[in-house]
């Protein structure tokens, strides 16, 4: 498949509370910006576990994003921290399975910045277009078999 | 109780009180230039001198430092009093013939011109002392005394030289009686507008008129006692004894339910566009001094004046100033434009003056703003429509000579126009006030793009915040009017009520859960739970959650290594799932291999 016509497929594990509201913003603002991202809400970016990074690489993602408030915007006081720390290490175990780290990217994203999350979807998009699709050598599971 | 007669009226007064004050009670006026009622008495100028007569003997006396005595006798427009008055307002009038006080006093005597020898016919100095006592009595600072002695002595610091022990109070120029000691701004500016809004004022002041309290503060950074820890005067006036200088700030920690936040907004500070010349151009004002100018209570007692008193001929308002600009705020301040409709009615109303309005766009959406609008149009004010780039003072003409030029491309007309004008008034915007990004922290709330506080939905929750029982009033949401903001408030007010009035909490059903066959004590979680809902269960050797602490961000569950903890609604299983859901598609499975 050509770079031009492969439309990266990535999964976006929003807080509830910055980025989900921010990307709420970008849609009632009508910002046009790549349809390739899929949302999963969660309460707080430290909920995101690991495994849930994984399981989305497995079940066929090319990219996943972790997106939420700012440093010291938590919500939640420091779950941002906490997920930051995790992106830090899971870049690393992603290495060792043959994904790029490119491929998994933690941003922070507030409430009121529509425009950041646009800017954040077309940007992620356009780099994993030219990354290619995901090959983990036909060991993909879950439901795509 | 001392009992005497002043000019044959008997009077009774208490012991120590001077002849001065049994005079002034009995009603006996007696010339003073010396004496001031808060100062001690120093009997330097004499023209306070009386004849007494106490126990058979008669002489003449200064009745502010002699203290009466029972069966005293006093005779405040004797003979041989007014005599000795004369001949001691004679010599004063010699030794300072250009001090006024001296001047009233001697045609009050009949006295034309002094007999004695004129040394400086400038000179203003009575070496009343009034200046050193304040000095040393209400400031504490000792900075001036007298120094030289017979025709030579003056009122001088150490040597004449600058002196250490000066705080600048002016305490001594306020205390002269004949003016021969004045205060000036050397560095700094000083206009006659800036002045204006702040006021002529003083250490312990109202703030405003319309202050809620309607206290006086003191402000500890100008106030004598808080230099020297003298002065006390506010004390001493005050009746009630409420002036307490041992008072400070303090912290004080009060539990309650519900909070709003209604810190309010600052104007924007026309200096950071120095082509509009605030601060250089003591006629170019904001609207805030425009609008103490324009106060019946203000300093001009509501007249509008220019620095040199007079009365402006034309008066150019510029709107938009800090508001609307990308350069600055992009946000429009909603108020700038209906207040400066008004200034432009009160002037038109209070003045002679030709109004030009500079505007973007006027936005008059409130209800009754449009008609206003028409009706300042059929008041003649001028409405040029475009952004004003420049004021400056720099005539090309005769017809500009002394005026501030203001420059704008009327977009209207397609042309760059100069309109001469007497004042400028900056319609500054509004931006969120100077602690907002503290209190931001303080309460966790997030801010929008304008650096507003943010709502947690413009439409449903306008006046909650993202965190439970805070909410939002008034201009730290958003710029906006009276009106607005009352509703805002209002809304606030009783949302906070609500909660107080129901009496309990409804909880987001996502807690965290603990599954005890699964958890294995290991406590990872209970160190990174934010909240510190998360204990041990000692005797079952399991982490418990206390369900009313927990506010379910499931930091916990994504770190517990057994997979014992759990969020309700967020549970591993169920996100899982839509993880695969987001990749079972059937028609996309065939497009990507």
């Amino acid at each position: 498949m050509s770079p031009e016509n492969f439309e990266p497929r990535l999964v976006g594990f929003l807080c509830n509370w910055c980025s989900y509201t921010g990307a709420d913003l970008a849609g009632t603002s009508r910002m046009a910006y790549a349809p390739n991202l899929r949302v999963i809400r969660v309460m707080c970016t430290g909920r995101v576990d690991p495994q849930f990074v994984l399981k989305a690489f497995q079940a066929g993602a090319d990219g996943v994003l972790i997106s939420g408030c700012h440093p010291g915007d938590c919500h939640y006081k420091e779950g941002n921290s906490k997920a930051l720390r995790r992106h830090r290490l899971l870049s690393r175990v992603l290495g060792q399975f043959g994904i790029e780290p490119e491929r998994f990217r933690l941003e922070w994203v507030s409430a009121s910045e529509g425009q950041k999350f646009q800017q954040v979807c077309n940007d992620f998009t356009e780099r994993l277009r030219k990354l290619g699709p995901l090959n983990l050598n036909g060991a993909r599971g879950g439901s795509r078999g | 109780m001392a009992n005497l007669t002043i000019d044959g009226k008997p009077v009774e007064v208490e012991d120590g009180a001077t002849v001065l004050q049994a005079a002034k009670k009995a009603g006996s006026a007696i010339p003073t230039l010396c004496y001031h009622p808060l100062l001690e008495p120093y009997a330097a100028c004499r023209v306070c001198v009386v004849e007494v007569e106490l126990k058979g003997k008669r002489e003449l006396l200064t009745s502010c430092n002699s203290q009466v005595q029972d069966g005293m006798k006093v005779w405040t427009g004797s003979e041989r009093a007014l005599e000795a008055r004369r001949l001691n307002v004679e010599m004063l009038l010699a030794r300072a013939p250009a001090a006024e006080p001296v001047q009233r006093l001697a045609q009050d005597l009949g006295l034309s011109r002094s007999r004695f020898p004129v040394k400086d016919p400038e000179e203003k100095c009575i070496l009343c002392g009034l200046c050193v006592r304040a000095c040393e009595q209400v400031v504490g600072a000792s900075a001036i005394s007298f120094i030289d002695r017979g025709t030579e002595r003056k009122v001088s610091t150490p040597f004449g030289e600058e002196s250490e022990a000066c705080i600048g109070c002016a305490a001594c120029a306020y205390f002269c009686p004949t003016g021969a000691i004045t205060s000036e701004d050397k560095y700094g500016r000083r206009v006659i507008h800036d002045e204006m809004y702040l006021g002529p004022t003083t250490a312990i002041r109202i703030p405003i008129r319309q202050a809620v309290p309607m206290v006086p503060f003191i402000d500890t950074s100008a106030c004598i006692h808080f230099k020297t820890g003298q002065c006390q005067l506010c004390a001493k006036a005050c009746d009630r004894e409420a002036v307490r200088y041992e008072m400070e700030d303090e912290t004080r920690e009060v539990e309650v339910g519900s909070i709003i936040l209604a810190s309010g907004f600052e104007t924007f500070d026309p200096r950071r566009i120095p082509a509009y010349g605030y601060g250089r151009y003591p006629n170019v004002i904001t609207a805030m001094e425009f609008e103490r100018l324009v106060n019946a209570s203000g300093p001009t007692g509501g007249k509008i004046l220019m620095a040199n008193g007079e009365e402006p001929q034309a008066v150019g308002i510029i709107h938009c100033v800090g508001s609307r600009d990308e350069n600055y705020h992009p946000y429009c301040s909603r108020v700038c434009c209906m207040y400066s409709l008004k200034f432009a009615h009160l002037l038109r109303e209070k003045t002679k003056a030709t109004v030009y309005d500079f505007y973007i766009d006027l936005r008059c959406f409130g209800k009754g703003y449009e008609e206003f609008y028409h009706r300042l149009l059929k008041e003649g004010t001028r409405f040029i429509r475009g952004r004003v780039s420049e004021i400056n003072a720099l005539a090309m003409t005769e017809k500009e000579e002394g005026k501030l030029i203001i420059r704008v491309e009327d977009t209207l007309l397609g042309a760059v126009r100069r309109i001469p004008v007497d004042l400028a008034i900056l319609a500054v915007g509004l931006e969120p006030s100077l602690d907002h990004n503290r209190l931001a922290k303080t309460f966790n709330i997030s801010c929008s793009q304008d650096t507003f506080f943010l709502e947690r939905h413009p439409k449903l929750a306008p006046v909650s915040s993202f965190s439970d029982g805070i909410f939002l009033a008034g201009t730290c949401q958003g710029p906006k009017d009276i009106p607005d903001t009352v509703a805002q408030a209002g809304a606030a007010a009783s949302e906070a009520l609500a909660l107080a009035d129901w009496g309990k909490v409804e909880l987001e059903p996502i807690t965290a859960v603990i599954d005890e066959k699964l958890c294995s004590g290991c406590q990872l979680c209970v160190g990174l739970c934010p909240f510190t809902a998360i204990a041990m269960d000692k005797d079952k050797g399991v982490a418990v959650i206390n369900d009313a602490l927990c506010k379910g961000c499931g930091t916990c569950v994504a770190a517990c290594p057994s997979g014992a903890s759990f969020q309700k609604h967020f549970r591993d299983n169920q996100i899982l799932a839509e993880i695969e859901g987001l990749f079972y598609d059937e028609a996309e499975r065939e497009v990507h291999p």
